[in-house]
């Protein structure tokens, strides 16, 4: 069971505290000169892969992440919480701006394959596109068995027994290994990274790939149209009685 | 229908409850999330310095800045005991401390920017971490000897014990060489006087305390010894926590001597040598604090900058009118040039390249930049100072001249030999605010809320 080897990928995106402020060609929002971090939910994959690790269930913990050059801070963040080796695959600028689930789902099976790793943890979804699409799509292209929303994972028999969080409840599976496990709130809190693990991180290896390297196409069918503030917030309403209440939103069509 | 019921059930039982808004009052007070970036490819950061800042600021906004209200309005810290303990797993209390009595071994530009990172959350705070773990235990590092770094200094790092400095007395502050407490020898060393103004007096497990070895001496910085003192040997106690006007949090108290027994293995450093340990351990302790001062300026500029470009008066933003923007340029310029004076220093300490001057130089600067900024934060915010009642109301009569300056000639040539500088630092500044002010009001108060589910990160407010 230690032999087990983990492939974590992380996503850099715009920090949660940031005010988001819409390009005024609204072709996006605006990310230069803007703070970024690792997902939250990507954390919380390292987090569980570093305690697989330490709990010896899982015997290396590999970090990913497809972008710009500054990726690799975030993938450095990721060796600073304890995982072995990093490997950024980079893709320019201009190009990481169209990169979407199914291209990185694309890349992150390659790699998996590649290095022959026996479980893929991510988060669930990233904080700027909410799309909630990859762990998933790899699981497909790998034909792997995926527990989502895994709020606990725990290694039984020789499987890999995940609890997800699902809208009725919890509920519990068993996957084979090799598997993807997409990674939810409640799993685990992450650590920080100490600053004794910050200078050892230094000395990690990181790998630099190209998408091209992997055989990988990234184009995307999908182009963005444009990208809006959402509508002003218009004042609300006060009515006195129910019978009000009623009478204006039959008003307005909502009942 | 029993059904739906159990639906609205669910659903408002869900984790996916919002909390509810607060009111529109407290919008400038709960700006504690949203931090402005800062530029440390101009500060000469190395990217394990960078990730460094970022892991602490990180740290800090989900411990700290929730708390650092409470903190300064009841002048107490609670929890103190257990943030201390978290900080010392960070690593970032003995961050000079060398890796084999448990602490990182790394240098004082490091050091400094964790000062300032706590200092932009709380600057009470900060000082206690200064006096904890640059005046206590650099002063250890530095001069201890084999048994006593192998006594206290792996504990002090990992937050179990708080450390404190005492030179000062009730008569003795700038001139610190005329201090009146004596050290008598017999087996040990009887200490008698007092100290005052010491920063964690109250909390202090180890503290490191200089006293008059030979009252005679002549000249009389030859008749110092430096101490250390444990909490709880007889004869040693501390009277109550000072009710200070600032800093408040940073637990500072009067010490108390009265034949309290020190060994003699706790001399730091060597009898009589004790000044040379006070004035080079200064040197170093001003280096440091420096970190206090840019800590509060970046934290003046996260407030005010983003309020700059919300609130309205005649028609627009205040933050378009243009001594409002020579005030952003002032405020921005004047960090920036104080954090390349004290991170060079820091990193010329750091080649072994240490002078007085300069140590001296960064602190003054540092401080006096921050007063400066300070005091134009207050009147950005006008009658909506991020600080509670009383203290504004003491700070009123600053903010009531200073806007009286408005048609004044001073002001006048301001603006004019500011005006090309004007352009070119708050033009970006305010380009990036622009949406800030499209952004509607639930969207501001619903991201700007301090307050999150129990038990849930911050980040998941929105999930």
């Amino acid at each position: 069971m230690a032999e087990l080897r983990a492939l974590v990928a992380v996503k850099r995106v715009i920090d949660y505290a940031v005010k988001i402020r819409v390009k005024p060609d609204r072709t996006g929002v605006v990310t230069d000169g803007v703070k970024h971090s690792m997902n939250p939910f990507c954390e919380i994959a390292v987090e569980e892969a570093v305690r697989l690790k330490e709990k010896k269930l899982v015997k290396e913990v590999i970090a990913v992440s497809c972008g710009p050059a500054q990726c690799q801070e975030t993938i450095r963040t990721a060796l600073a919480m304890g995982a072995d080796r990093g490997i950024h695959v980079e893709v320019p600028a201009a190009e990481a701006e169209r990169l979407g689930p199914l291209q990185v789902a694309r890349v992150l099976a390659k790699l998996a394959e590649k290095e022959k790793v026996d479980l893929l943890l991510l988060g669930k979804q990233a904080i700027d596109d909410d799309c909630n699409q990859t762990g998933q799509m790899v699981a497909g292209f790998l034909d792997w068995p995926q527990g989502t929303f895994a709020s606990q994972v725990t290694v039984e028999g020789g499987k890999l027994k995940v609890e997800r969080e699902i809208d009725g409840g919890l509920e519990t599976l068993h996957l084979k290994l090799p598997a993807v496990v997409t990674a939810d709130l409640r799993l685990n809190e992450p650590r920080y990274a100490t600053l004794p693990n910050i200078m050892k991180a230094k000395k990690k290896k990181m790998e630099v790939i190209k998408a091209g390297d992997l055989g990988v196409d990234l184009t995307s069918k999908i182009s963005v149209v444009s990208v809006e503030d959402p509508p002003q917030r218009t004042a609300g309403v006060k009515v006195e009685t129910t019978e009000d209440l009623v009478a204006k939103l039959r008003e307005i069509g909502r009942i | 229908m029993a059904s739906a019921i159990q639906q609205l059930g669910r659903r408002v039982a869900s984790w996916r409850l919002r909390p509810s808004l607060p009111p529109l009052a407290g919008l400038a007070s709960q700006r504690a999330h949203s931090l402005l970036p800062v530029d440390d490819a101009i500060n000469g950061l190395s990217e394990e310095q960078k990730q460094l800042r970022q892991t602490v600021a990180k740290f800090l906004q989900e411990h700290l800045a929730p708390k650092a209200q409470e903190i300064d309005h009841s002048n107490e810290f609670k929890n103190l005991r257990e943030f201390w303990k978290q900080l010392g797993n960070l690593g970032v209390l003995g961050i000079t401390v060398p890796v084999q009595y448990g602490g990182s071994g790394l240098g004082y530009l490091e050091h400094v920017l964790v000062m300032e990172e706590i200092s932009r959350v709380s600057a009470a705070v900060g000082l206690s971490y200064g006096a904890h773990s640059n005046l206590c235990i650099n002063q250890l590092v530095r001069n201890g000897n084999e048994a006593q770094k192998e006594k206290y200094l792996a504990k002090l790092a990992s937050g179990e014990y708080i450390g404190a400095l005492a030179m000062s007395e009730p008569n003795a502050g700038s001139d610190v060489v005329s201090m009146k407490l004596k050290a008598e020898k017999k087996d040990h060393y009887i200490l008698n006087g007092n100290k005052f103004w010491i920063t964690n007096g109250p909390d202090a497990d180890v503290l490191i305390v200089y006293a008059k070895t030979d009252p005679g001496a002549v000249p009389a910085s030859r008749g110092i010894t430096a101490f250390i003192v444990e909490k709880g040997t007889p004869g040693f106690s501390t009277s109550q926590k000072l009710d200070k006007l600032g800093m408040r949090g940073s637990n500072t108290c009067e010490l108390i001597f009265e034949d309290c027994k020190v060994p003699a293995a706790n001399i730091l450093g060597h009898k009589s040598k004790g000044v040379y340990v006070l004035m080079s351990g200064l040197d170093l302790e001003r280096l440091v604090l420096a970190g206090g001062p840019l800590g509060i300026m970046q934290a003046v500029l996260d407030h005010t900058i983003p309020y700059l470009h919300v609130r309205e008066a005649f028609g627009q933003k205040i933050g378009h009118f243009q001594l409002m923007q020579g005030k952003m340029a002032d405020m921005y310029t004047r960090l920036m040039a104080c954090r390349q004076y004290v991170y060079n220093v820091a990193k010329a300490c750091d080649d072994g390249h240490c002078t007085p001057k300069d140590c001296a130089g960064v602190i003054l600067y540092a401080a006096e930049c921050a007063t400066q900024v300070a005091l134009d934060g207050i009147q950005c915010f006008g009658e909506w100072p991020p600080l509670p009642r009383p203290r504004a109301a003491l700070l009123g009569p600053v903010a009531a001249s200073e806007r009286g300056f408005f048609p004044t000639p001073h002001s006048v040539l301001k603006l004019g030999t500011a005006e090309l500088h004007l352009e070119a630092l708050s033009a970006p500044v305010t380009e990036e605010m622009k949406s800030e002010e499209k952004t509607t009001r639930g969207h501001q108060l619903l991201l700007h809320s301090a307050t999150s589910l129990p038990g849930l990160p911050t980040w998941s407010r929105r999930y």
